[in-house]
């Protein structure tokens, strides 16, 4: 176990460097940022030249990268051209998404593998068809479309919730967001969960446990979940970063400042600090979160051993 | 939707603030002007530069900058007339050399004195190059300006010769060359002047910039909110009509415009196309304003490109402006937010320049003369027009309009294309490098209410603006002669005779002057816009 984490973290390093490395250069592709900087007038040059040298923007672009590699080792995340440092911009957005990300997440595994489990229990009947028709729905329409008209309905006409999330970041303001972001993943959950539980209703365990006389309730949490809940964890481990770096629609729609946001602000203005070091950070993210998936499968099905 | 349910959800959103994200707890009074504080929550974008005044270039911070500032002269913001803010007077005897005395007894809001110095200490911060202020062209006409800014290398001087102090409310400038409208040009932000503070502790000026404007900060964290409250030490004539502004920074305009309905937002002037189509249409209350700013939109040619540098293409220029159907497209694509244009100005500048039809023939849509002036002028250069643009820009609706127009001119559904350039810091870079081939899309927002800022960086050689690389040195000379005449009047009509030169040569074609718009609740009233389409705050009251 402790060598498999081990293993596994190791494999983080070539990972990280090249995904660090594809944004640092994609980044660069844009082309020069400067002259957007002057807006309708071109550039002082002699202040233009300023700038650049500032940026490392003269350096041929592995250097600009070793050097930006070498700042980060030292948790300097570089500065906006507004002059505010990364560093302080992570600060503000990620706790701001991990707030939004808990309560998609909870209301997505919640409801995602409730619904699952009540249609795989009653395949066939109204229950059943129900979800599959709701989940249907939600699959089908795309998020900014929810989005909207979520938000002029429950917050502009009927003032049941707050239209937008802004500064204050209130638990009441982030949960229509919430439902928004986690809809179409939960209608996933709702879909795998109701397939795997269908296929293990069958299964020979869950009919010994039955016929062991266990109470029904102990047959279901225990036995018949717990064994249907692996492809669901996998989903769910992949899903947990796409919602921390893809929320972009969802926050710009809720005027959330989470890390969708920044991250498109810094392409916009082509602030490469800003872009690969939210990217940076994410990665991280991404590659914790599928180890997480890979020991939770351990939990789940006893069978499965790492050495 | 009921006006108290709003209320309510406004409060409720506010005082639960125990769930703040960043822990910069901020629960004073933002969004509690409802109950009576008097606090107007107002729409705002996240500066590009830092919050320095000749670092400030964009409409964002400049509205900050405008309110936690004042300078030596500020505008009217219906008629935009020049007077004196700061400046006792400004004189000169021979339009060169000038002497500026100010006011005495102002202070910035940390309590020390605005003198001459504070001036002339701002100024040659912001001209000197290793400062890296995007507004150190503006001081390009002071004499030592080329040693603190040489065009490569490093800088010879750290201050302009040409400022001198006299004494503490006096100080002289000395200018390369005449500028009769030049006290006019300093009500520019990059003309603030700047407190001891910002030189001796900069990285806490930045954190919470102090001016000696109606307002002052008391919170600011970036990138999310800032909040101004009436700065008690101000002594100018722009007192703050409500308790305070708090500007609040959206991600996109629905947002905005969503919390606007909700009642959570106060003042909006960014409003989407389609939120603009719904106010026009009544149900706003009268609470939306649709009016000129010092914007004009044109399409600018290569010149320096020998295919449109030839008499030939003159004429071709000339009949692309007729082929364009101006009125149609602004009611359709625009929704009367832009006004056709007919000089190479901005309406908003009545006196100062604007003169209404100079254009003449050339922004009448005429589509069989305009067919005749392309094939007499051996029609398009490379058979195909190519308008660029940058993509992440709202600008194709219009572009692809205009090129409508002009395939329908000249009967050929392939004469003109839109050219999107993915960013505009490529589409920027292109332009500046001069690797236009056709061509492409410029917009020109005023700096200052005069004429000289429409035609001196835009048209004349070398100008910083002069995208088109358009090079006639009668317009040099007619713009020198404007600006060496002994009185404004003068120079402004002397700039309209250059400006005329421009019917002719048409280095770009005006399209349409762009309008401001804002939208506000029923819980603030008198908001109005200034020539630069920011709301004037001060006058803003709650109810």
């Amino acid at each position: 176990m402790g060598r498999y984490v081990l293993r596994r973290l190791l494999q983080m390093i070539p990972v990280f460097i090249g995904t660090t490395f594809l944004i640092f250069v994609m980044v660069h592709a844009l082309g020069d940022p400067v002259n957007a900087l002057f807006g309708d007038r071109a550039p002082d040059p002699a202040v233009a030249a300023q700038i650049r040298a500032q940026y490392n923007l003269n350096d041929p672009l592995w250097l600009q990268y070793v050097k930006y590699m070498g700042k980060l080792f030292q948790w300097d995340f570089g500065t906006t051209f507004s002059g505010q440092t990364v560093t302080s911009q992570l600060a503000a957005a990620y706790p701001v998404t991990l707030k939004l990300t808990a309560v998609a997440f909870t209301i997505e595994v919640v409801f995602g593998i409730g619904l699952g489990l009540l249609s795989g229990l009653r395949r066939g009947r109204i229950a059943d068809n129900s979800v599959l028709i709701l989940t249907l729905v939600v699959i089908s329409i795309p998020t900014f479309v929810t989005g909207y008209v979520l938000q002029y309905l429950v917050g502009v006409k009927w003032g049941i919730l707050p239209a937008t999330v802004g500064f204050d970041v209130t638990f009441q303001s982030l949960l229509l967001p919430g439902i928004v972001l986690a809809s179409v993943s939960l209608a996933y959950v709702a879909r795998l969960t109701r397939t795997t539980v269908a296929e293990n209703t069958k299964a020979d365990y869950v009919r010994t446990a039955v016929a062991k006389g266990l109470p029904r309730h102990r047959v279901v949490i225990n036995h018949l979940l717990r064994n249907s809940l692996i492809p669901v964890v996998t989903f769910l481990g992949t899903d947990l970063g796409a919602l921390m770096g893809g929320a972009l629609v969802t926050e710009r729609i809720f005027n959330i400042h989470g890390v969708g946001y920044t991250l498109y602000q810094g392409i916009v203005r082509q602030s490469t600090n800003t872009v690969v070091g939210f990217v940076t950070i994410l990665v991280i993210i991404f590659l914790l979160a599928n180890l997480l998936v890979d020991l939770l499968y351990a939990v789940l099905d006893p069978r499965i051993r790492y050495a | 939707m009921p006006s108290a349910t709003r209320v309510r959800w406004a409060v409720i959103a506010v005082t639960s603030a125990a769930l703040v994200a960043t822990g910069c707890s901020s629960s004073s009074s933002s969004g509690s002007g409802s109950s009576g504080g008097g606090t107007v929550r107002a729409w705002w974008g996240d500066p590009q530069n830092p919050l320095e005044p000749a670092n400030t270039n964009e409409v964002n911070g400049g509205a900050v900058m405008n309110m936690i500032f004042a300078g030596l002269i500020q505008y009217d913001p219906k008629t935009s007339a020049a007077s004196n803010a700061n400046a006792d007077s400004i004189t000169s005897s021979d339009q060169q050399n000038w002497t500026v005395t100010l006011k005495p007894g102002w202070k910035f809001s940390d309590g020390t004195p605005v003198t001459a110095s504070s001036y002339v200490n701002a100024w040659n911060y912001g001209a000197l190059s290793t400062n890296k202020q995007v507004n150190a062209s503006f001081f390009q006409y002071i004499q030592g300006y080329n040693d603190v800014a040489p065009a490569s290398g490093s800088p010879t001087a750290q201050t302009m010769s040409g400022l001198k102090v006299v004494n503490d409310n006096t100080f002289t400038v000395a200018l390369t060359q005449k500028f009769t409208t030049w006290p006019q040009t300093l009500g520019y932000n990059a003309y603030y002047p700047l407190p001891a503070s910002f030189f001796s502790n900069h990285a806490a000026y930045l954190n919470k910039p102090v001016g000696d404007g109606p307002y002052m900060i008391q919170s600011y964290t970036r990138s999310q909110q800032m909040q101004l409250v009436p700065n008690p030490d101000y002594s100018g004539s722009n007192k703050p009509k409500n308790g305070g502004i708090n500007l609040v920074v959206y991600t996109d305009p629905n947002a905005a415009y969503s919390d606007l309905q909700s009642g959570a937002l106060d003042v909006d002037n960014t409003l989407s196309n389609t939120a603009i189509k719904t106010l026009a249409g009544g149900p706003s209350g009268g609470r939306f304003l649709n009016t000129p700013a010092g914007i004009i939109q044109t399409i600018s040619f290569p010149l320096y490109q020998p295919q449109w540098s030839t008499a030939n293409a003159k004429l071709v220029r000339q009949g692309i402006s007729m082929a364009i159907d101006r009125d149609t497209i602004v009611k359709n694509i625009f929704t009367n937010t832009r006004t056709s244009a007919t000089d190479w100005t901005s309406p908003v500048l009545g006196a100062n320049g604007f003169k209404a039809g100079l254009c003449g023939d050339l922004c009448t849509y005429n589509p069989t003369m305009a067919k005749q002036l392309i094939q007499q002028g051996g029609g398009i250069p490379g058979g195909q027009l190519t308008i660029s643009y940058n993509a992440d820009g709202p600008h194709k609706d219009w572009v692809d309009a205009t090129c409508n127009s002009i395939n329908t001119v000249l009967g050929n559904n392939n004469a003109c294309v839109g050219n999107p350039i993915g960013t505009f810091a490529d589409f920027r870079n292109q332009i500046t490098s001069q690797k236009m081939t056709g061509p492409f899309r410029t917009g020109w927002q005023m700096d200052y209410p005069l004429i000289q800022d429409f035609m001196q960086p835009v048209y004349t050689t070398g100008g910083s603006s002069n995208d088109s690389h358009y090079n006639n040195p009668q317009f040099d000379s007619q713009v020198n002669t404007a600006n060496a005449a002994p009185d404004a009047a003068t120079s402004v009509t002397d700039f309209q005779t250059a400006e005329k030169m421009l019917v002719t040569d048409v280095p770009a074609i005006p399209l349409w002057y762009q309008n401001g718009t804002v939208a506000w609740s029923s819980h603030v009233s008198n908001v109005m816009l200034d020539p630069f389409s920011v709301p004037v705050y001060t006058e803003i009251t709650v109810s």
